[in-house]
C-alpha cells in the first residue's frame, strides 16, 4: 500500500502544473456552485422573509367564515329562512383581553391588539381615503416590522401629542403633509378628529404606504365611536412555517377568522413553488456541469497515464494496486480542489455581498446571500464523487489491459 | 483467452528444470481476421545463456519474448517458469514469478517520467516487497554505480541521455536480482556508441554475473556476438543454434 501512496504522491507532486490545472478546475466548479447556491437560496429566503414580514404572521379579525346562524336555524334542523334582515351585532372581537391572554398562554410568539377603521384624511384641501390602524406602540414591534420601517419619528412618538398619527410616506406625499402637520381625520360615522403627524413609515409595499395610517388604539376607538373596540389581534409566531396550523387552532378555539400569512399570500405561494423548482434546477445543473468538468480533467490525466499503467503492470504491480494509485490521485485532486473551491466560493460570496444596488425606486440594498454549510458540503461531495468516478473507471479500464497491448502500441 | 492443454505438473519446482520452457506455444491475436503471432514454438532456456532472437519484421520476435516473460498469455501451449506451469496462476502469483525470475528491458526505456533514476530502480523491489527502504536504496545505488550511473541517481528520465536511460532500465531489470533478463530491441533506439555500451553490459551480465540474457534484436552484428541464435520466421522457429545442447 505504501508503494501505491508513494506513486500517487509523486505523480501529484512532480506534475505540479497539471495538478494545479486540475485542482483549479475542480475549485472553480465547487466555488461557483457555492456562490450560485448562496445567491439562489439567499434570494429565496429574502423573498420569503419579505412575504412573511409584510403582514403579521396571523391576523385574527372580528369576521367569521360563515354568515351567523339565525336563532330559528339553531333551533330547528330543517328550518330555512328567507328575506330576513340579519341580526345586527356589535362590532369587534368580544372580550379581546381574555382571548389575548389565552393566546399568550399557548401560542409560541407574541400577540398584539389593533383597532382598524376606515377614514378620510383631509389636508390642504386634499382628501385621501385610508385605513386607520390603532396600535399599541409597546406591543406592535413584537408582531410587525413597523418599528423598523419608520423613516421619521418612532412608534413612541404616538404618545407625544394628543391624537398623534403616523402616515405612510406615499400617503404623506399625496397629502403634501410633513412631520408636524395638523391634519383632519373623518369617518363615515361623522367622527372628526384633528391629528398631528408625528412619524412617517415606509414598508416598501406601495398599496400599504399609500393608504395606511397608525394611531393609538384609544384614538382609533374614538374614531370608530366605540370604546374598548378591538377588531384585530395580530400574532407573530416564532416559527413562521407553523403559522397555518396555529391559525387553524385559533380559529377553532375562538371562532374568529384567523388568516395566516400563507393564506393571505396564497397566490404568491404558488409562484414560490415554481421558484423553488427553478432554484433547485439551476443549482443542480451547476453542480452537474461542475462535476463534468472535474470528470473531464481527471479522466484525461488518467488516460494520459495509460503507458505508465502498462509499465507498472509489467513491473509486477497488480491490477487492484494500479487502480488504487489513480483513484487515490483523483481523490487527492478532488479534495484539494474542494478545499480551494470552498475558499473561492466564500471569497466570491463575500465579494458579491459588498455590491450595492442603487435604484431610485428602492432603498439601497445588497444582494441577498446566505452562507450555508449544506451548500459547501454538497459542492464538495459532488466534486469528490465525480473525481472518484473519473479516476476509477479509466483506471479500471487501463489496469485491465495486458501490458503488451500498450507496449506493442508504443513500440 | 488462453486454452492450455491439461498437462498438470507434478510437484511444482523441479531443481533441474530449465529457467523458462515454452511448450507448443501459439499466440493468436483475436479479431475479424485472427492473426497468428507465434506458432507452435518449443523452447527451453537454461542458466548462463546469452540468446539472440532475430527475424524479419512481423516474425513474432517480440511476441515470443512477451510470452516467455509472462507479459502475455499463449492461446495454445504453455510457458513454465522453473518448471512451474503459469497458465492457471493467480494474477498475484504470476506477478511474483515474474518479479523474482525475470527482468525486462524494452526498446524504449519505459521509465516512469516522474521518478528519479534511483526511484525507478527501486520500484520493482517495492513491488516484490520484503526489503527495508534502506536496503532497497543501498542495492539500487550499487546497481546504478555498477552501470556507471552513480552521478545520475537523482535525475529524472528526461534529464538523461538515451544510453543513460537504457542503462537505468537495465538496472531496474536487475533490481530483484532475477536469473533471467529479457530484452526487447534494447539497442534499437540508441546510437552506435550507446548501443555498444548497452550490449557490453548485457554481455557482462552473462559472463560476470552468471545471468541469462534473452535479447530480441535485428542488429546482425550484435546477434553474432551472442552465444545462441534463434531465427524466427512467420511465428515459428527457423533455426536454433543451441538446439540439442
Amino acid at each position: 500500500m505504501s508503494l501505491v501512496v508513494d506513486i500517487a504522491l509523486t505523480h501529484i507532486r512532480v506534475r505540479a502544473r497539471q495538478t494545479l490545472v486540475a485542482v483549479a478546475g475542480v475549485a472553480t466548479g465547487v466555488g461557483f456552485s457555492i456562490v450560485m447556491a448562496a445567491l439562489m437560496e439567499g434570494s429565496q429566503v429574502d423573498f420569503t422573509r419579505q412575504l412573511i414580514d409584510a403582514l403579521p404572521h396571523i391576523t385574527v379579525t372580528d369576521e367569521r367564515r360563515q354568515a351567523p346562524m339565525q336563532p330559528a336555524e339553531i333551533a330547528y334542523d330543517a328550518a330555512e329562512i328567507h328575506g330576513l334582515t340579519p341580526e345586527e351585532r356589535r362590532r369587534g372581537i368580544k372580550n379581546p383581553l381574555a382571548i389575548m391572554a389565552s393566546l399568550e398562554a399557548w401560542v409560541p410568539g407574541a400577540v398584539a391588539p389593533a383597532t382598524k377603521t376606515q377614514a378620510l384624511i383631509r389636508y390642504a384641501s386634499r382628501d385621501v381615503g385610508v385605513t386607520v390602524q390603532g396600535i399599541d406602540p409597546h406591543r406592535e414591534p413584537k408582531v410587525s416590522m413597523l418599528a423598523t420601517q419608520m423613516r421619521q419619528g418612532t412608534l413612541a412618538s404616538l404618545y407625544r401629542a394628543n391624537n398623534a398619527i403616523i402616515l405612510g410616506t406615499r400617503l404623506a406625499e399625496r397629502l403634501g403633509a410633513r412631520l408636524g402637520s395638523n391634519i383632519t381625520v373623518q369617518t363615515t360615522d361623522g367622527a372628526n378628529l384633528n391629528a398631528q403627524v408625528v412619524g412617517l413609515f415606509r414598508s416598501g409595499v406601495r398599496s400599504v404606504d399609500e393608504s395606511t395610517a397608525y394611531v393609538l388604539i384609544k384614538t382609533a376607538q374614538i374614531l370608530a365611536h366605540q370604546t374598548g373596540l378591538v377588531n384585530e389581534i395580530r400574532v407573530r409566531v416564532t416559527e413562521p412555517l407553523d403559522a397555518q396550523t396555529v391559525a387553524q387552532r385559533i380559529e377553532r378555539e375562538s371562532g374568529y377568522k384567523s388568516v395566516s400569512w400563507q393564506e393571505a399570500h396564497e397566490d404568491l405561494l404558488s409562484a414560490f413553488v415554481v421558484r423553488n423548482i427553478i432554484m433547485y434546477t439551476v443549482v443542480g445543473a451547476i453542480l452537474l456541469v461542475a462535476s463534468f468538468g472535474t470528470y473531464n480533467i481527471i479522466s484525461t490525466i488518467t488516460h494520459e497515464k495509460t503507458r505508465d499503467i502498462a509499465i507498472l503492470k509489467s513491473l509486477g504491480l497488480r491490477e487492484a494496486a494500479v487502480r488504487r494509485i489513480f483513484v487515490l490521485e483523483a481523490i487527492m485532486i478532488g479534495l484539494i480542489g474542494a478545499l480551494a473551491g470552498w475558499v473561492l466560493g466564500y471569497a466570491l460570496t463575500v465579494a458579491l455581498g459588498t455590491i450595492e444596488i442603487k435604484n431610485p425606486m428602492i432603498d439601497v440594498t445588497r444582494l441577498p446571500l446566505i452562507y450555508s454549510v449544506r451548500h459547501y458540503a454538497m459542492a464538495a461531495a459532488a466534486a469528490l464523487l465525480s473525481s472518484l468516478v473519473a479516476g476509477y473507471f479509466p483506471a479500471r479500464k487501463a489496469s485491465r489491459l495486458f501490458p503488451v497491448d500498450i507496449i506493442r502500441g508504443a513500440a | 483467452m488462453s486454452a492450455v492443454p491439461d498437462t498438470e505438473i507434478e510437484g511444482g519446482v523441479a531443481s533441474g528444470a530449465p529457467l523458462i520452457a515454452a511448450i507448443g506455444v501459439t499466440r493468436i491475436l483475436p479479431g475479424v481476421v485472427p492473426t497468428t503471432l507465434v506458432h507452435d514454438v518449443d523452447l527451453t532456456i537454461g542458466r548462463k545463456e546469452c540468446i539472440a532472437i532475430t527475424g524479419p519484421s512481423g516474425s513474432g520476435k517480440s511476441s515470443l519474448l512477451y510470452l516467455l516473460g509472462l507479459l502475455d498469455l499463449p492461446t495454445v501451449g504453455e510457458v513454465r517458469i522453473r518448471g512451474r506451469a503459469t497458465a492457471h496462476m493467480e494474477e498475484a502469483e504470476r506477478a511474483h514469478a515474474r518479479l523474482s525470475t525475470l527482468g525486462f528491458v524494452f526498446q524504449f526505456h519505459f521509465l516512469l517520467p516522474e521518478f528519479s533514476a534511483l526511484e525507478n530502480v527501486m520500484l520493482p523491489m517495492k513491488a516484490l516487497g520484503g526489503l527495508s527502504r534502506e536496503v532497497m536504496r543501498e542495492r539500487a545505488m550499487s546497481l546504478l554505480a555498477s552501470l556507471g550511473l552513480s552521478e545520475h541517481t537523482t535525475k529524472r528520465p528526461d534529464q538523461l541521455s538515451g544510453g543513460q536511460r537504457q542503462r537505468v532500465a537495465v538496472a531496474r531489470a536487475l533490481a530483484n536480482d532475477p536469473p533471467v533478463i529479457l530484452a526487447d530491441e534494447p539497442t534499437g533506439s540508441l546510437d552506435s556508441a550507446s548501443s555498444e555500451q548497452v550490449f557490453q553490459i548485457l554481455r557482462d551480465l552473462v559472463d560476470q554475473r552468471g545471468k541469462t540474457v534473452v535479447a530480441v534484436t535485428h542488429d546482425v552484428d550484435i546477434a553474432r556476438r551472442m552465444d545462441r541464435h534463434i531465427l524466427l520466421q512467420d511465428g515459428g522457429i527457423m533455426s536454433d543454434s543451441g538446439k540439442g545442447r
